[in-house]
Order: C-alpha cells, then sequence, then structure tokens
C-alpha cells in the first residue's frame, strides 16, 4: 500500500538484519522452489501433455529437449524443487495443528526437511534410472 | 467505519473479511491434491516400462491416469496461482502493478488449466494424430 500517508513509515527489517538459521533457510527455499516450480514446472507440464496430444513428431521435439543437458537439469531440478517443497509443506501442516514450535524441535525439522527433499529426488532418479 | 472489535476480527470480520481465512484454507486443500495427484505421476514414471510415444498415450489415455492428469492439473495451477499471489503482494505495492498482475496471474492459470484439461481429454478420447 504505498498511499500518499504511508510512504514514508519505516520499514520492518528484512533478510540482511537477522542472524541466519535453518528456520529462515527453509523457509525461503519453500518459496523458491514453490515458484519455481509455478514457472519451471507448470511449464514443462504442459509442454509434455501438449507434445503429447500434438502426436509423435512434438513429442519427438520434447524428448529430444528433455535429454539434452539443459533438460536433464531441468528435470532434476523440478523433481528437486517437488520433494523439497513437499517435505518443507509437510512440515507446515504440523506447524498448522500447533505441533513441533519447541526451540530444538523447530530447528531439527528445519534442517532434515531440506535433507529429505534431496535424499527423495536421488531415490527418484535412482528408481527411473535402475529401473 | 472502524476496524471492528477484536472478536470480530479474530471470526473473520476484519478488514479483509475473511478473504484471508478462505485463502489459507485452499491454499492446504490444494497442497494436499498436489501430494495425491504428484506423487502418483511420480511412482507411475517409476513402474512405465519405457517413455516411447506409443507407451506414453497408451498409459494417459487409460482412464484412471487421464482423470488423475487432469486433477493434477487443476490443483497445481490453483495452488501455483495461490502462492504466486502472495508473491505479488509482498513485492509489488503500487496499486495499478499489483492488479495488473494478479489479472495477468488469473488469466495465466486459467489458460493453463484449460490447455492441460484439453490436451488430456483429447488424449483421453483418442483424438490425437
Amino acid at each position: 500500500m504505498a498511499n500518499a500517508g504511508t510512504k514514508n513509515r519505516p520499514l520492518s527489517p528484512h533478510l540482511q538484519i537477522w542472524k541466519w538459521g535453518p528456520h529462515m533457510f527453509v523457509s525461503i527455499l519453500h518459496r523458491v522452489t514453490g515458484d519455481g516450480m509455478a514457472f519451471a514446472g507448470l511449464g514443462v507440464l504442459l509442454w509434455w501433455l501438449g507434445a503429447l496430444a500434438g502426436g509423435p513428431a512434438s513429442y519427438a521435439t520434447f524428448q529430444w529437449a528433455m535429454s539434452t543437458w539443459i533438460g536433464m537439469i531441468v528435470l532434476v531440478g523440478i523433481s528437486w524443487a517437488f520433494f523439497s517443497h513437499m517435505m518443507s509443506g509437510l512440515r507446515h501442516f504440523a506447524l498448522d495443528v500447533g505441533a513441533g514450535f519447541e526451540l530444538r524441535t523447530n530447528r531439527m525439522w528445519s534442517i532434515i526437511c531440506p535433507i529429505l527433499g534431496v535424499v527423495l529426488t536421488a531415490a527418484f532418479w535412482a528408481l527411473l534410472l535402475l529401473r | 467505519m472502524g476496524n471492528g472489535t477484536s472478536i470480530g476480527r479474530v471470526r473473520g470480520l476484519g478488514a479483509a473479511r475473511g478473504g484471508v481465512v478462505h485463502h489459507w484454507l485452499l491454499q492446504r486443500f490444494t497442497s494436499i491434491g498436489n501430494l495425491l495427484t504428484v506423487l502418483f505421476l511420480a511412482v507411475s514414471l517409476v513402474l512405465l516400462p519405457d517413455y516411447n510415444y506409443a507407451t506414453m498415450v497408451e498409459w494417459i489415455a487409460r482412464p484412471v491416469p487421464a482423470l488423475a492428469m487432469i486433477l493434477l492439473v487443476i490443483t497445481t495451477f490453483w495452488h501455483a496461482r495461490l502462492g504466486l499471489q502472495v508473491l505479488v503482494e509482498d513485492y509489488v505495492h503500487e496499486h495499478g502493478n499489483k492488479f495488473a498482475c494478479i489479472a495477468a496471474l488469473n488469466l495465466a492459470a486459467c489458460a493453463g488449466i484449460a490447455f492441460g484439461v484439453f490436451c488430456i481429454v483429447r488424449l483421453a478420447l483418442g483424438a490425437h494424430a
């Protein structure tokens, strides 16, 4: 709200003033992975569906794009964003019911969630490639 | 007009008129939808023998995968629309720009859902090439 009367109000301190902790990291990671998927993830989803509906030729183009190294990075990135966002989202569900606010517990899950996101991504690609 | 009594604000009768609670709940409901449908897709991708055109089309044309993918498109786009709205509200402060961003976001989300569902319906009804 940038009304005339509110423009010169003092701003609340932003990221640069706080000492970094895992809680901050997992919160920012949730936003980055979510917004990243909203653009890259949903874009690739529509490309995939459109290529399938378009026929074998357009699907071949999609397959070629996804088998380049840029495509592989995008696909691995999307899957990592999903599993990370899923873990921090499940953490939000626990916090929503009022659980996990004790300092040590909160810190522990803030550290575990992003690690589980990476582990699940690795497990997913291991299953895909070893199938 | 004032901001109402404290208990009235708590009950969703404050300045936002309860829209915040609605947004918050929808974000949770769609996240459950995302969890179920994206995990369905992930498990399906692991179980499929290969990703050739014929295999993929045969899979997505079947009733359960087709329905799951239609629900996936709807729930993920809806969830992304709610999430990006918060991003806009946090970082775009000028009224006109904020309105334009939210308007574009709504159009893009609806267009994305329509395109995705249209593609799946075409495949499910065998209208693809």
